[in-house]
């Protein structure tokens, strides 16, 4: 983090100030500002703080009487139960081929809306549709109309093809429960694809034009210049989209709850939802807590890479 | 980011709330001060609760002058809110809807005011009225009543009486599960896409746990055993099992693994199964020519058995006031009111009879206007409510109190999380056998701490 902070300052420009301010200034300076610091302080750290307390507490509010101190017990239960290690399993997996699978369609995607046509302003808007749909209600329509077996539009659109080649019937598959992480997986993809799409565009339309031209000059075909020129270029746009998607995706909560219920059995069980079980069902807020407090320092682990992934953009903006 | 983000909010307020408890004393705050003209009721969001919250203005508030505010929330956010109310003493509603599942647990922890002595003072009330069932299932270990129920049910087998016609089958009063599942085989296909039965495949101990635990009872299993020994993976709990799993994955309804009861309602009602064991409240919905096809096709049978008697549940949503309330006297007034035969009357004239919140008192049954509203189900109702035992629902003693699950707290995430592994069972993802193994380790779990 330190390198961070300093780096930046290399390329700032030198500072204009005549003479260091003394005490008195310093905080006549900061003192406007100290009631948003505290409120600051307040909404996002004292939270983090009570949960870190409750973490080494056995406590189930259902037995009002058995609240104590337990250490580190709940983290070693949080590390060694076998449904958390499932669930740390299938966030991986959930949250990577989600990511992966939009950053590579969001691509796709950006790359043809990067050409000009006839529509593109309206291709653009519908293509950012899914991003826009709340979650709950993305994963209600994928599971009802969509997957559902009795009146999906997947088994909709099987059966007709079926009945048009002269079958009664299609097949009934009963995609949650057959696939039941694809499916998942899929309505996740559905919502994140525009969100990859955008960030790429942007990187796409900040791509200097010359140098395709000389590319193009030089007689490169299209997918020589896609790989030698654009994709270094879209690069750091590639890893800035990858380090948030997967920093939202770790915590999807509504598709799991709404889709499959973590099930069949454990099987898309993710963290944020065996969370969400030991909570509201277990009512063991220090187990609870205690894998919160692990979600969360995976998390952070995650977004200092993101961290540095914008910095690094920032100062190639700044040196260009 | 929302799940992680509402778990902080909630251990923070839940952290805060009970500092806040601590501060103020047992007696918790309230925010009306306790004047006795104002009172805060939590309610689950079921059609009855919304029409006692219409009604209340023009009748209860105007003759007592009591106001009342209502909250309303779906079940599940309902138990999390109620829960997290009363256990951290914040004392915010004078009185709550509870299940039967909760007044044991709650009333053991000294969160609930008696109830009784408040219904024999009222002699209007008519405790002597109430189903007995229902006053067992809302009484604790020390024989008090502790929530004054609002409408009850139990559990019954709906069937499709056109494709029984036409497939020439006569469904008995009182079937067993064979029965069932043989009729299940016959009319599977009877109409393209209908199949045999409807059961309750999605994950939750009130959801699969329900259907479940009660053809567990009937088969001669149980969770626990009267001195707490797990019995999830017995011979009895395993042919149960094994029998409801197949149940529904040869003729149960499509996409069985999602299906609750709603799903189950629809299925039914829009003739894509032929049959449907769930609770009698369901009838109601069934019969109704809006939403339902099959509206005055339903034939109606006792929950089917096989070493038992009898084998419905037993459910009722009641009224139980926290300890931490400053408004008893208001409160009392409120909930003798809404459970009283004076409101099942106010109903079934405002709003109709059908929708009288019923299965609580014998005397609804007597009222002319509903026994012609109810005529195709009203006695099975009555009889299956009377017939489930909620203190030996099986063939054995029990631990507990209840037909369709356990009272103990820890019951909502054993029920919930060994239903997760039949779910995937019926989606063939994995065996009876070894969802039951991994449910009993759990179960030993619990058993040890009321050993």
């Amino acid at each position: 983090m330190t390198a961070l902070t300093e780096r930046p300052k290399k390329g700032a420009p030198p500072s204009v100030r005549p003479q260091p301010p003394t005490g008195v200034s310093k905080w006549r300076r900061r003192v406007p500002l100290l009631p948003a610091l505290i409120f600051t302080i307040i909404v996002t750290q004292l939270p983090f703080v009570a949960t870190l307390v409750i973490s080494t507490f056995q406590w189930n509010i259902l037995k009002p009487g058995e609240r104590h101190f337990v250490g580190l017990s709940n983290f070693s239960f949080v590390f060694t139960d076998e449904r958390l290690r499932t669930a740390v399993l299938n966030t991986i997996v959930l949250t990577a081929s989600v990511v992966l699978i939009s950053v590579v369609l969001g691509l796709g995607l950006a790359m043809l809306l990067d050409r000009r046509f006839v529509g593109r302003g309206l291709a653009r808007t519908l293509l950012i549709a899914p991003f826009l749909v709340m979650p709950v209600a993305a994963a209600l329509l994928w599971k009802h109309a969509i997957y559902n077996p009795d009146y999906g539009l997947l088994n909709g659109t099987l059966n007709a093809v079926y009945r048009f080649f002269g079958a009664d019937n299609g097949p009934t598959v009963d995609w949650i429960s057959s696939y039941p992480m694809s499916a998942v997986v899929l309505s996740l993809v559905w919502q994140w694809t525009p969100f990859m799409m955008l960030i790429l565009l942007a990187g796409l339309q900040a791509q200097p034009g010359d140098v395709l031209e000389a590319a193009r000059m030089d007689g490169a075909s299209a997918l020589a210049t896609f790989r030698f020129i654009t994709l270094p270029h879209l690069r750091q746009y590639l890893e800035l989209g990858i380090l948030l998607g997967t920093i939202y995706v770790v915590q999807t909560f509504d598709a799991v709850y709404t889709i499959t219920q973590g099930g069949p059995g454990k099987q898309t069980t993710n963290l944020p939802y065996e969370i969400y079980l030991t909570m509201f069902r277990k009512y063991e807020y220090g187990e609870a807590a205690a894998a919160g407090v692990v979600v969360v320092l995976g998390s952070i682990v995650i977004a200092t890479f993101a961290l540095r992934t914008i910095a690094s953009l920032f100062r190639e903006e700044v040196s260009r | 980011m929302r799940a992680r983000r509402m778990t902080h909010v909630l251990i923070t307020a839940t952290a805060a709330g009970s500092l806040l408890a601590a501060c103020s004393g047992a007696g918790g705050s309230s925010s009306d001060g306790g004047d006795g003209k104002s009172i805060n009721v939590l309610m689950v969001g079921n059609p009855q609760m919304e029409d006692i919250a219409k009604l209340t203005k023009s009748t209860f508030t105007k003759d007592t002058g009591i106001k009342v505010n209502f909250t309303i929330l779906p079940e599940n956010e309902l138990r999390d809110k109620v829960t997290q109310d009363i256990a951290t003493q914040a004392g915010q509603y004078d009185v709550a809807t509870v299940g039967a599942y909760e007044v044991p647990v709650w009333q053991e922890n000294g969160w609930l005011h008696e109830m009784g002595t408040y219904a024999d003072k009222d002699s209007a009330f008519d405790k002597g009225d109430l189903l007995k069932p229902m006053v067992q299932s809302l009484s604790a270990a020390d024989g008090k009543l502790y929530a004054l129920p609002f409408y009850g049910e139990s559990s019954m087998l709906m069937y499709n009486k056109d494709v029984m016609t036409a497939k020439g089958i006569t469904v008995p009063e009182r079937p067993t599960w064979q029965e069932i599942a043989d009729i299940a085989a016959k009319v599977d296909g009877a109409k393209p896409g209908m199949k045999g039965i409807c059961l309750r495949g999605l994950p939750g101990w009130g959801e699969l746990g329900a259907p479940l635990t009660t053809m567990v009872n009937t088969f001669g299993g149980t969770w626990f055993t009267k001195d707490w020994k797990a019995q999830v993976n017995s011979p009895e709990f395993k042919k149960a099992t094994n029998f409801y799993v197949d149940l529904v994955k040869n003729h149960g309804e499509v996409g069985a693994p999602q299906a609750g009861f709603t799903e189950c309602l629809n299925a039914m009602s829009q003739e894509k199964v032929a049959m449907w064991y769930d609770a009698t409240s369901a009838a109601g919905s069934l019969e109704d020519a809006k939403s339902s096809k099959i509206a005055g096709k339903v034939g109606y049978a006792y929950a089917p058995v096989v070493e038992t008697k009898s084998s419905g549940w037993l459910w009722t949503w009641a009224w139980a006031m926290p300890k931490t309330t400053k408004n008893a006297d208001a409160a009392s007034k409120f909930m003798l009111w809404a459970s009283s035969k004076k409101y099942e009357q106010l109903v079934g004239e405002k709003l109709g009879w059908a929708r009288v919140p019923s299965g609580k008192r014998a005397s609804t049954y007597e009222i002319p206007e509903y026994k012609t509203a109810a005529a195709a189900f009203g006695d099975i109702t009555l009889n299956s409510i009377q017939e489930a035992n909620p203190t030996n629902p099986g063939v054995q003693p029990r631990p507990t109190v209840g037909v369709q699950f356990v009272a103990v707290p820890e019951f909502q995430d054993l029920g919930t999380k060994v239903t997760q592994e039949i779910s995937a069972a019926i989606a063939g993802q994995t065996s009876v056998d070894k969802a039951l193994n991994d449910g009993q380790k759990l179960a030993e779990e619990v058993a040890k701490k009321h050993q």
